[in-house]
């Protein structure tokens, strides 16, 4: 059974343009791979660029090829290095991002497996990050992570979605093999233009 | 006091008492960042009266950076006689999105757009 958390639609309209990238777990270490994520955040974003802006009329905050180059860039990256940093590696599952494009936004969904002992820290964090207003909260965790020399830096990209690029963000868990038991985490955040 | 790669740099000219970052800072984890939050804590230890911290050619910057700018800024918040001057291009879209946080962390902190 599928949980959800915050702002994820399976609703969604379908989208013609949309561009998905896999990576295998396997393949290398995670290290030697966390380069990849800049290479993969960049191509999506020069991808992307091409459609925009829509239309003259409408070149708005969000809508040059510039700033939806670097938007789409700096949201990519953050969600395949959390997709990296939580991963179960054991488990072989691939990490993959797709991006949409539809008529009044663009969707990210980012997935990967997660280790089981994982998800319940995993789901506090989520309350934690989804509790107020995302721009005091991510003062808020700023300052802590000061005061108790805190080097976990989890949630704090998704804040900064929420609040520097007014972001909506969902979760949704899946249990999607019992026996050994395979927990998914997609990420979806959605972006208005 | 210098770090270049390839992909970026972090400078401190501890005549002119500017730390001047570029390129693209996405490394992993805090881990990856202890050289550069070690060069800016011996920034801090030089103790200068005005402070430049130059990002108009930092194109980049993922959220274990911002967590390692911001825990700068507090760090210079605590030394009372430190003023922070941080330079931002409105031209670069994280920063125009991101970098009024730095002020309310340490609102005494001039913020200066080119």
């Amino acid at each position: 059974m599928a949980q959800i958390f915050g702002n994820f639609s399976d609703q969604l309209s379908v989208s013609q343009e949309y561009l998905t990238i896999v990576l295998s777990p396997s393949s290398a270490p995670l290290q030697q791979r966390w380069h990849n994520n800049g290479l993969s955040a960049d191509f999506m974003a020069d991808y992307f660029a091409t459609f925009f802006p829509r239309s003259e009329e409408s070149v708005s905050n969000n809508n040059s090829k510039v700033k939806i180059k670097s938007i789409v860039s700096f949201i990519a990256n953050e969600l395949l290095e959390n997709s990296m940093k939580f991963s179960d590696y054991a488990t072989g599952y691939p990490i993959s991002i797709t991006l949409q494009l539809h008529e009044d936004g663009l969707v990210f969904l980012a997935t990967n497996s997660l280790n089981v002992h994982a998800v319940h820290h995993f789901q506090s964090l989520i309350q934690e990050i989804t509790a107020g207003d995302p721009r005091e909260l991510m003062i808020h965790r700023l300052e802590k992570n000061f005061e108790e020399q805190n080097n976990d830096t989890s949630g704090l990209g998704l804040l900064t979605m929420m609040s520097d690029y007014l972001a909506r963000i969902g979760w949704k868990f899946e249990t999607i093999q019992k026996d050994p038991e395979i927990v998914t985490v997609t990420t979806m955040v959605s972006l208005g233009l | 006091m210098e770090i270049t790669t390839e992909k970026y740099s972090v400078q401190y000219d501890a005549t002119a008492k500017i730390v001047t970052c570029r390129g693209a800072l996405r490394l992993a984890g805090m881990d990856e960042y202890a050289p550069i939050v070690q060069l800016l804590d011996q920034v801090i230890e030089d103790h200068p009266s005005i402070l430049m911290l130059n990002l108009q050619e930092l194109e980049f910057l993922n959220s274990s950076g911002i967590n390692v700018l911001s825990k700068f800024v507090l760090k210079v918040r605590g030394q009372k006689d430190i003023r922070l001057v941080v330079q931002g291009s409105n031209a670069i879209t994280w920063q125009e999105r991101s970098l009024t946080n730095l002020q309310r962390l340490m609102p005494q902190l001039e913020l200066t757009w080119e």
